[in-house]
């Protein structure tokens, strides 16, 4: 019964969520194109599709995930594991200390980019546009290595307290290094994939991580160094698909009899 | 009906498939590093086939709805011809989906937050209120903006690294100028303004305008449109927070 009302109250949750994109679209379809929808039954029961898929996913994410995941997070940051029962008292704080946070951070970065509907939207497109040159499968990979490196980096920045302007503006020089080498046809989907990894599976999670963090490092202040985490999942995906195509490039030049052969 | 079966126990299992590491990332740290029991393992298995039947209805919805409205809907500006009708929608989708985005709302509540604890703002409801709202339509406004100029950039066919470039710039430029405690925050609103649908509705929209328009390359014009979305919040942010 507790589990219906969550599974309508989500489901109210995404109507509204979505109701000003269909408000949007169908009045620009009514009033500017004038025109009806091209398979208006089709793209309806799709549409109905969506939303009971979202709710389904985000209700079983709450339900089970989230809490779970959560509670992880705060245990992993927890001075009790971190420095063993005794000695929380005057522990000096060394980063090693924090080696299953990283860990953590990684595979957790990892594995709920594979699981983000949004990138999976966007590299069945890319597939698509590509004619194949990209598959589904090595976007969605070298998305979530970027995403799992940038976690767990961003959670190193939490413990040993370094500005967070330091981290991203190198990143930043590195794309800007990366876009002038990397093949053309991957530039805008690299910086694309920036922007897709952090939505409903990966934020909660990372935010209780870096929560988690901040509130239990000596020195840290939730409210200052809890945020960026987010900032990190963006932008090192951009590093690591415009890396992944700079590598099957670099690989394609050293073995041209294979390619020309196929 | 024999083949439609088929065809979905075909996505429950690839659904599965995309799943799987979470469930074995949070057993092997609950199991092996924390040594503890799962908790509530009934509901975790019920939580489980829930986002497996969610993810498996959802892909099955954006290829029947929000892929082919998207591409619809752009070669239909396309063929009218009229670009402010174009840009109009761009702003109006960019501002519609992120002015009542969940996750921003809860990012900009935070915001308060951060502004009251320091000293930014008055501390109490009226304050924060009044503050995390102008975050929000700030945010929308800049995303609606950002959709209105990757638009321009694929009927002009300009290369993005150009633009980015100079988002990068404008960047780095406020954060020497921001007040600190809002650069965190505005570093992380990039991400977050992108939601679930709106990031295929977007792709679709792109895509097929790069397609309709001859000379232009479906995959160099028509990505880029969530790229310039996740960077234009972050440059809005740090200005809201250097005016208010």
């Amino acid at each position: 019964m507790e589990l219906l009302t969550h599974i309508l109250h989500t489901t109210l949750a995404t109507v509204f969520d979505v109701l000003p994109i269909v408000l949007i679209i169908f009045g620009f379809q009514i009033f500017v194109i004038r025109k009806a929808i091209p398979h208006l039954k089709k793209v309806m029961v799709g549409f109905f599709y969506v939303l009971v898929g979202l709710s389904l996913f985000l209700v079983g994410l709450e339900e089970a995930l989230f809490p779970l995941g959560e509670l992880m997070a705060t245990q992993l940051t927890d001075p009790s594991f971190i420095y063993g029962k005794d000695g929380i008292a005057g522990a000096i704080l060394d980063p090693w200390d924090y080696r299953w946070v990283y860990l953590f951070a990684l595979a957790i970065g990892f594995s709920t980019t594979i699981a983000e509907p949004s990138l999976i939207a966007v590299a069945i497109k890319a597939q698509d546009v590509s004619g194949g040159a990209i598959s589904i499968w090595g976007l969605r990979i070298a998305v979530a290595i970027g995403v799992a490196v940038g976690i767990a980096l961003g959670t190193y920045r939490i413990v040993t307290g370094t500005p967070l302007y330091f981290y991203i503006i190198t990143g930043y020089v590195v794309v800007i290094i990366q876009t002038l080498y990397a093949p053309k046809t991957i530039v805008p989907l690299a910086y694309d994939s920036g922007g897709v990894t952090t939505s409903t599976v990966t934020v909660p999670l990372v935010a209780a991580l870096g929560l988690g963090l901040a509130s239990t490092v000596p020195g840290r202040s939730t409210l200052i160094d809890g945020f960026g985490l987010i900032a990190f999942a963006s932008l090192f995906p951009i590093i690591s698909v415009m890396g992944y195509a700079q590598l099957s490039q670099w690989r394609n030049r050293r073995t041209p009899k294979n390619t020309e052969g196929e | 009906m024999n083949n439609w079966l088929w065809e979905f126990s075909k996505s429950l299992l690839e659904s599965f498939r995309d799943l799987a590491p979470i469930i074995i990332v949070i057993a092997f740290f609950q199991l092996a590093v924390l040594q503890q029991p799962i908790p509530n393992l009934g509901k975790l298995v019920s939580g489980i086939f829930m986002v497996v039947l969610g993810l498996t209805f959802f892909i099955r919805g954006l290829e029947m709805a929000l892929f082919p409205l998207g591409e619809s809907m752009a070669y239909a500006f396309a063929r009218k011809g009229s670009v402010l009708w174009l840009l109009t929608f761009a702003f109006a989708l960019g501002f519609g989906t992120t002015v009542a985005e969940p996750a921003l709302i809860a990012v900009a509540k935070e915001a308060a937050e951060v502004a009251a604890a320091g000293g930014m703002i008055v501390n109490d409801e009226l304050a924060k209120d009044s503050y995390a709202n102008g975050l929000r339509f700030t945010v929308a406004l800049s995303v609606g903006i950002a959709i209105v100029i990757g638009v321009v950039r694929i009927l002009k066919g300009w290369p993005i690294q150009n633009l980015i470039i100079v988002g990068y710039a404008g960047v780095v430029i406020m954060t020497f100028f921001a007040p600190k405690e809002i650069i965190g925050i505005a570093y992380d609103s990039g991400g977050v303004t992108t939601s679930t649908i709106t990031v295929p509705l977007v792709t679709a929209l792109g895509v097929g305008l790069a397609s309709s328009i001859k000379g232009r390359n479906p995959m160099i014009d028509g990505f880029g449109l969530i790229a310039f979305a996740s960077l234009t919040p972050m440059i809005f942010v740090m200005a809201y927070g250097m005016v208010v």
